[in-house]
């Protein structure tokens, strides 16, 4: 395994601005990288030639002086943002063979300050679940083994092909999404960082729809620095996309000053929930202690509708995925699976073209918005999403920052939860919240379990302060040494 | 009011009015698709239009524009917060599923709107709301044997749907009202009326009662495409109606189908079949929220409509109302009608733009862009006969030269010499001959019968070929016979 895979972002970006190897020398070594990788299933289409040629144009770019923010580095891409003339599944079986002639504006946006493809990565079927086994492409393996275990864990959902990807040093960062957790739980469950932005930080356009209120983009990379500069990229107001923000973007990286004494830090009571594994607690305790020592004020906090989050998510992302997967009818794209009349093939194309999750979400989805069950569960579940954003408000005119696990449990068995969809479900149990909220949140890894697997701590932040959220981020990282590397490649 | 006398006693017609009026615009409503009528098919469609994954509307701020000024024109209220909901159900020229409308929260609440009857009555319809939504596609099923084709030009135009309140009583006045409407939409520019070309489409919601009872149970007919047809479509359902109730049955409320070429209908859907369309705000858009003093500039630049102009030619023109009326209905008509009034007698004037002029147009099938009488030239026709060069007979037979040739009045006067003569001395003498050689009809006129003064001018007129001027002949003859 060559020494450049194992670089972060920001190491790359130093050693090609120095000339020290070239961006074709960088990229060749990450297309080896995937290819040697396949065996996680990651990716569900490789692109090594756009990659190889899109490396040549980023050395040429350089010569000219012309160089970007992320000038030659080999990105995955989460196969839910539309990528011009290259395979875009969802991860659905419904959206074989197609092909966009539109590029999504996170995607556009990251290939003009430098960046390049390696490919499209695996996740669950239109980013519905928290473990990647619901893609119509098969689960994807984590990079991570329990300690003297060979049994394959899921790396997460739904963004788990470039969380793997990414854990694996087969990209130096990935795109991901998140809906409710996809791309926080994912990158806890694979020992990398992962940001979701503020709603409405990074554009929706082009960017296949799972809840619109809730899908957001962001950036999944091995460093703190490295989400830092790849948000950079990637965010920006989009008058295509009518709830992106016109707010300018931050240099994010300057934020990061190390210094974060007197910073306010929240500890929300209701996310010590009933069994959650003493080793969570354990790791939340020590994210406490280190932002304590770095002269942080803890601050206990109530977010006292958390509980309600959960079903609440329940009720308003299936509603609108059921809406916004009623396009996926046969007629214009994708699989078409013929029938006696226009209803026939509905059924037919839909019932072939869906896995059960996605068809479990739309029937949800469909009988909470139908006529005399609308306000019961649609209206309540809106109420008490102001409720949940009100709790946060509340709670920000205390504190800067909180900090949370980002997960119940450390990764689990591939296949494991399957028959049972609310404890699935309870992966995202402290995600939703902030998702709920529009705000920001990050993952980082904080230590390994008892079974030599990666935890995660969250920081959620304030509307638009992606920055400060970083700048705390960086000193979690900095006190948390987290050198460990994924078995695959140890 | 329509009474219709059934078997069993009267029945009255309770009517409203659902309207899609295609909004006037470059763009569709959420796409920067064009919406030129007639384009080739699936030649206007945007990756918006066609419902690709990942695509998202954006709001047009011309087709709020214009459904605000419809709203002002109703005279509306105009909700400064209104929501985009998402209608859901499955048909094939429906690209995203779900077609993109107002439901809870429309752009424009209640207004009203005047028409005028026939006998010169008028009566206040009531508007229950316009909102804006997005057209769908078309299917096509005769293209081929087995499949159906689909355009997607269509898809994502904007449509303002208006709804009137069960208000109206006849076919009559459904028929007037959507005139009426339409020559709204028509000065105001929001939207070109036209409903052969699908640009403004109706569905009729009927019941009947009894008078003074409360409303019946109504049914709805769907897509009548032309005034003619709604109007017919009214009687075909009034009766339709009435025959049930009076057998002892239920009207079941539905939606029908009328089909003009047989002049039938037939039920579409029962209640019990209605989609349920599961609104919900559409979260790819904001709430859209209007500015108060944005609404009060575009109320400032409302053109005059035509109730408005009406009361003004009445009292600035002296037009009794029916020619008001029929002058303001459309908007050219009435800018044409003033240009050529224009210091010449108005009521002279609207005679002769209603009369000869609108006949000549209708005779002809032209406008008033290609018409070839201008208002210049309508107007030096007039001046002629104000100033007594030719009679208002001579000026009709010049009028139909000026038609077909394009001519000036002048010029056809002059070439064929239809100038009245109003040369006294020319007259006598011509009078003097006349009534030196008809002695017999001088006695009989001295001894009483002065209903002949009208041969003796017939006479004078014959002799100068219709170009002496009637009252001074009159005159002369009269001084000399008496």
């Amino acid at each position: 395994m060559s020494k450049l895979t194992h670089l972060t972002m920001t190491e790359a970006r130093d050693g090609l601005a120095k000339g020290e190897f070239s961006a074709r020398e960088l990229v060749q070594a990450h297309v080896e990288a995937v290819e040697a990788c396949r065996s996680l299933n990651a990716f569900i289409t490789e692109t090594p030639e756009q990659a190889l040629d899109g490396a040549d144009a980023s050395d040429a770019r350089r010569r000219k002086g012309e160089a970007g923010a992320l000038e030659g580095i080999p990105l995955a891409i989460k196969d839910l943002f539309c990528t011009f003339d290259v395979l875009t599944t969802a991860g659905s079986h419904i959206l074989d063979g197609f092909k966009p002639q539109y590029e999504s504006t996170v995607s556009a946006n990251l290939w003009s300050a430098g960046a390049v493809m390696l490919g499209k990565t695996n996740l669950d079927e239109f980013a519905m679940g928290s473990s990647n086994m619901t893609s119509f492409y098969g689960g994807v393996e984590n990079p991570w083994r329990r300690t003297g275990s060979n049994e394959p864990l899921v790396p997460g959902g739904s963004s788990g092909g470039s969380a793997a990807a990414v854990a694996a040093r087969c990209a130096m960062g990935a795109t991901g999404t998140d809906t409710g957790g996809s791309i926080r739980q994912p990158a806890a469950f694979c020992g990398i960082v992962g940001l979701k932005p503020t709603y409405g930080r990074c554009s929706r356009w082009g960017t296949v729809a799972f809840a619109s209120s809730l899908d957001q983009a962001g950036p999944m990379t091995r460093s703190v620095r490295d989400a830092a500069i790849m948000l950079g990229g990637m965010a920006g107001h989009d008058a295509k996309d009518s709830t992106s923000v016109n707010t300018p973007v931050p240099d994010y990286e300057a934020a990061m000053t190390g210094d974060i004494r007197g910073l306010k830090v929240g500890i929300p009571k209701e996310y010590r929930i009933d069994g959650m594994p003493a080793e969570i607690d354990g790791v939340w305790q020590q994210g406490i202690d280190w932002l304590k020592a770095a002269g942080a004020e803890i601050v206990d906090i109530s977010l006292p509708h958390t509980r309600y989050a959960l079903p609440t998510y329940y009720i308003i992302a299936p509603a609108e995925a059921s809406s916004n997967l009623a396009r996926y009818d046969g007629v214009r794209y994708g699989l078409r699976v013929p029938g006696d009349s226009l209803d026939d093939m509905y059924e037919a194309t839909r019932g072939e073209g869906f896995g059960a999750e996605v068809k479990r979400r739309i029937l949800i989805g469909t009988y909470v918005l139908s006529a005399g069950y609308y306000d019961a569960y649609y209206n309540k579940a809106r109420r008490i999403r102001t409720l949940i954003a009100n709790d946060f408000k509340a709670a920000y005119e205390k504190v800067d920052v909180i900090l949370t696990p980002t997960a119940p449990s450390a990764a689990f068995g591939m296949g494991d939860k399957m028959d049972d969809p609310v404890a699935m479900y309870l992966n995202d149990v402290f995600t939703v919240p902030a998702s709920l909220a529009g705000l920001p949140g990050i993952s980082l890894p904080a230590g390994l379990s008892g079974e030599g697997l990666p935890l995660g701590l969250q920081l959620l932040g304030q509307p638009f302060e992606e920055g400060k959220l970083l700048q705390v981020a960086e000193v979690l990282e900095t006190a948390a040494e987290f050198k460990a590397l994924p078995q695959i490649i140890s | 009011m329509t009474i219709i006398e059934g078997k069993t006693g009267p029945w009255e017609m309770v009517i409203g009015l659902e309207v899609h009026a295609q909004v006037t615009a470059v763009s569709k409503l959420f796409s920067g698709a064009a919406t030129t009528f007639g384009a080739e098919p699936n030649s206007q469609v945007s990756l918006v239009d066609a419902a690709m994954p990942g695509m998202l509307p954006v709001l047009n701020e011309m087709a709020v524009k214009q459904a605000v000024k419809t709203g002002l024109g109703l005279n509306a209220r105009i909700n400064l917060f209104s929501e985009f909901e998402r209608k859901n159900y499955f048909y094939a020229d429906l690209p995203q599923g779900y077609q993109i409308s107002q439901f809870l929260y429309p752009i424009v609440g209640e207004g009203t709107i005047i028409l005028d009857l026939a006998d010169g009555e008028t009566r206040d319809v009531g508007i229950e709301r316009l909102h804006l939504e997005q057209d769908a596609g078309k299917s096509l099923h005769d293209q081929h044997p087995s499949m159906t084709y689909i355009d997607l030009n269509r898809s994502g135009v904007t449509l303002m749907e208006i709804v009137t309140k069960p208000d109206m009583r006849s076919a009559e006045e459904a028929g007037a009202c959507l005139r009426k409407l339409r020559s709204i939409l028509r000065y105001l520019g929001t939207c070109d009326g036209n409903m052969d070309e699908g640009s403004m489409r109706c569905d009729v919601n009927l019941s009947m009662r009894r008078p003074g009872e409360p409303y019946g149970t109504r049914t709805e007919t769907k897509n009548v495409n032309s005034i003619r047809f709604v109007q017919q479509s009214i009687e075909l359902e009034a009766r339709r109606q009435v025959a049930v109730l009076e057998e002892g049955g239920t009207i079941a409320q539905e939606t029908r189908l009328f089909d003009a070429g047989k002049g039938t209908s037939r039920s579409m859907r029962s209640k019990e079949e209605a989609h349920d369309y599961r609104y919900f705000p559409d979260p790819d858009l904001l709430p859209l929220v209007l500015d108060e003093a944005w609404v009060e500039s575009l109320k400032k630049e409302l053109p005059e409509l035509p109730d408005q102009k009406m009361i003004r030619f009445i009292s600035d023109f002296g037009l009794p109302v029916y020619d008001a009326g029929v002058l303001v209905a459309d908007q050219e008509t009435a800018a044409f009608y003033e240009t050529v009034a224009r210091g010449r007698d108005p009521k002279l004037t609207a005679n002769w733009v209603i009369g000869d002029y609108f006949g000549a147009m209708n005779k002809s099938g032209a406008n008033l862009g290609n018409a070839p009488v201008d208002a210049a030239r309508l107007g030096a026709l007039i001046d002629l006969i104000a100033d007594d060069t030719i009679s208002g007979r001579t000026a009709k037979e010049v009028f139909e030269e000026m038609w077909e040739t394009g001519k000036d009045a002048a010029a056809i006067v002059e070439e064929k010499g239809l100038k009245q003569i109003t040369d006294t001395g020319a007259l006598e003498t011509i009078i003097d001959q006349l009534i030196a050689d008809n002695a017999g009809q001088v006695e009989l006129y001295k001894g009483g019968n002065v209903k002949l003064i009208g041969w003796f001018v017939g006479q004078v007129m014959k002799a100068t070929q219709g170009t002496a001027n009637p009252g001074m002949v009159n005159k002369l003859l009269k001084t000399k016979l008496d």
